[in-house]
């Protein structure tokens, strides 16, 4: 199962990572990191396909992919 | 002995060369075997030399775009910890501010020769001394200073050449050696050491950018947002000078003696020409000496007051080839307690040693038809002004 | 039963752990962490040296794991050309935004790339000046506004936007030149091709190597970044075409 880590004290919530994910998993929390940003969050971790599209636009290298097996591998990188 | 062929190494005592060359090869056998350059009237003999001479040595020379471009290089260059050297005159070496300013307060090494020209603006190609103030008062932004070296023979700027590369290294700071058309384009025997040797320094490797290996990385730079830390390293530039002031300041004197009524002071290519008035004064019977400052930074300051304050010096003459730059460090170093006076042409104008001659007798005549009067200006220490008016209008 | 967990996605160790002071959906960091990646990749970072801009990328060496020299306005392109003819054997590349490279650095780049230094650039283009608040550059579009051209670019006045990709490929010197985007997934991995080759041809020894990369500048824009990826697509795409490209071994192609 793959999934995302998005570590909270890089992220600025920009949102760059909600627009870009194609199972449209992630969405902005409610609160705030100690920055003062509305942080990324999977809300959908089953739907992961560990396509690692939102750790390629995210400007603040603050996403984590992993996996224990799965993972649709979509392009070269 | 043509001097492409005293750069191989020939044994021979001595070889007559041109002074751009001259200073080229120096630069050379200190191992600034890295040189970068744009041509510009009267130095450009300087970049033809190197350019023949370079690949012999297997140096880098490259012919950058602009001055701009040429300061720049060098700090590029100057981070590997290698000895760099570049040569330029006034109207280039205003272009190269920016980028000596950025190696200052970074910290960088580098020899940088002005052969000085008429100025300000495009000027001219002759010689002239009206770098001073540019040369050591900064003439880039921020605080810092350069050291500066000023030459007034071939073999001297040779000698000098080869310092300013161990001192530049010794320092971690850019050094300038001004010259002027004069030195840079005259022919004089010079003698180059058969082994050059100097003491011994730490490491370049110690602080330049060699790669992260096994090392945290290393930023040469001269941004310090936070004011404290931007402080901090005009604090470390500044012990730098200090040490500079105690250790590094040169001059040289030429006939003085308790005969002297009158204390000369000079450098570079009008230095030379004083000597040759003192010389003719000499056999007219007239004593006068010479305090010839060979550092402009750090300005012989200690040796000069002890010279001019003995109690037989009546008046302390300044003469450059410029409207009057050096002259206010003398009346600084003197402050008050002897009349300074000045005597200067510009514009590329070289005084003949008649000119200041009988600017001297004039003196003289003042002096002894009005100690009185000596007396009032010396309390008042602004003479030079008057005898800057003065000299514009015999020209 | 439960399997080796494995990472296929982090932060690349040429990219330092210090979370940067650019603004929220700024496409530096992007391009940061393209390059730190290829650094990796290529094994360089111990004899990589970056030579550091002034614009919104002033600090780029707080954030990468290597050696940087820090140069005045638009001179990068001149300290590489003095550090790499020294030390041909080290990878240099500059950072530099359209101030910088466009502006006040016209003179350097063009002359660098022309006499063939064998140094790396990374071009950001975002049309526009970030650090000192949203000014306009060579870069910006025809009708665009910033605080220096408050009724949009007039080109009658001012002049056209700069192509700098297509200017730099009219020299004769050999080279490698291509412009990319950071806007979407596809255009970033197609980015991050280029500067590998970029890197690759230095590594080889090869020529001169300048990606120009179009970026967003969310704040200075006036949008957010997922409205400032938009609007790079629709307006700055038609007139900086991506995929120009000139390698050494052709001149102008595509």
């Amino acid at each position: 199962m793959p999934g995302v880590t998005i570590d909270k004290n890089h992220c600025k919530g920009c949102e760059l990572c909600v627009q870009a994910c194609p199972q449209q998993i992630l969405s902005m929390s409610k609160e705030i990191t100690l920055r003062g940003y509305f942080y990324a969050k999977m809300h959908d971790p089953s739907r992961c396909i560990g396509c690692r599209i939102c750790a390629i636009v995210c400007p603040d290298a603050a996403i984590t992919v992993n996996t224990n097996g799965t993972q649709f591998v979509l392009f070269d990188y | 002995m043509r001097s492409q062929e005293a750069g191989r190494n020939i044994a021979v005592a001595k070889v007559l060369m041109k002074g751009n060359e001259a200073i080229a090869e120096a630069a050379i056998r200190a191992g600034a075997t890295n040189y970068f350059c744009y041509p510009i009237t009267p130095q450009t003999e300087v970049a033809e030399y190197l350019a023949r001479r370079m690949p012999e040595v297997g140096g880098v020379f490259l012919q950058a775009e602009s001055e701009v471009a040429v300061g720049n290089i060098i700090f590029g260059a100057a981070s590997t910890g290698k000895r760099v050297f570049t040569s330029s005159s006034s109207p280039g070496i205003s272009l190269m501010q920016e980028a000596i300013s950025y190696m200052a307060g970074a910290q960088l090494p580098c020899v940088i020769l002005n052969i000085m020209r008429g100025g300000p603006g495009l000027g001219g190609i002759l010689p002239a001394q009206s770098d001073y103030f540019q040369a050591t008062k900064g003439g880039g932004h921020g605080d810092y200073r350069l050291l500066v070296l000023a030459p007034s023979t071939i073999q001297e700027a040779v000698d000098l050449t080869m310092l300013a590369c161990h001192l530049a290294d010794k320092y971690r700071n850019p050094v300038m050696i001004i010259g002027d058309g004069m030195i840079g384009q005259m022919m004089e025997p010079v003698e180059f050491p058969e082994k050059y040797t100097e003491p011994e320094l730490p490491s370049n490797d110690e602080w330049a950018a060699t790669g992260a290996k096994g090392r945290k990385p290393r930023v040469i730079k001269s941004l310090f947002l936070d004011p404290y830390k931007l402080e901090d390293n005009s604090v470390v530039l500044y012990k730098k000078y200090q040490q500079m002031k105690k250790e590094e300041a040169r001059f040289e004197l030429y006939k003085t003696s308790t005969k002297n009524k009158i204390l000369i002071v000079s450098y570079g290519t009008m230095a030379r020409i004083c000597q040759t008035v003192i010389d003719e004064l000499e056999a007219e019977g007239v004593s006068v000496g010479l305090f010839r400052p060979i550092t402009v930074f750090p300005f012989p300051e200690e040796a000069l007051k002890k010279e001019a304050t003995r109690k037989n010096i009546e008046s302390v003459l300044t003469v450059e080839m410029s409207m009057g730059q050096m002259v206010e460090d003398v009346e600084k170093v003197i402050a008050g307690q002897r009349p300074v006076l000045f005597f200067g042409r510009t514009g590329g104008i070289v005084p003949t040693p008649d000119e200041v001659k009988e600017r001297i007798k004039n003196l003289i005549k003042k002096e002894h038809g009005t100690r009185k009067q000596a007396a009032k200006t010396a309390s008042k220490g602004k003479t030079s002004t008057k005898s800057k008016a003065k000299s514009k209008k015999k020209g | 039963m439960s399997e080796q967990t494995k990472t296929i996605f982090s932060r690349p160790e040429t990219l330092q752990e210090t979370v940067t002071h650019y603004c929220p959906g700024c496409t530096h960091g992007v391009i940061h962490r393209l390059v730190a990646e290829v650094i990796d990749e290529l094994n360089i970072r111990e004899r990589t040296v970056g030579v550091a801009p002034v614009g919104c990328s002033v600090l780029i060496y707080n954030y990468f794991n290597c050696d940087f020299l820090e140069a005045p306005h638009g001179r990068a392109p001149a300290l590489a050309t003095g550090f790499k003819r020294l030390r041909p054997d080290m990878i240099v590349f500059t950072y530099q935004g359209d101030g910088d490279l466009a502006s006040i650095g016209m003179g350097e780049i063009v002359h660098a790339a022309n006499r063939g230094e064998k140094f790396t650039t990374i071009f950001v283009n975002n049309a526009i000046y970030g650090m000192t608040g949203g000014q306009m550059a060579p870069t910006t579009l025809p009708g665009q506004i910033t605080t220096t051209c408050p009724a949009g670019r007039i080109v009658e006045q001012v002049g056209e936007p700069i192509r700098m990709v297509e200017l730099l490929a009219t020299l004769n010197t050999p080279a490698y030149l291509e412009r990319v985007a950071v806007n979407s997934p596809l255009q970033i991995i197609k980015a991050r091709k280029a500067i590998k080759k970029a890197f690759q041809y230095q590594v080889e020894g090869r020529c001169f190597s300048l990606v120009e990369v179009l970026s967003t500048c969310p704040t200075n824009w006036g949008k957010t970044p997922a409205e400032a990826t938009r609007w790079l697509e629709e307006n700055m795409m038609p007139y900086y075409p991506l995929g120009r490209v000139k390698t050494p071994e052709r001149s102008e192609g595509n």
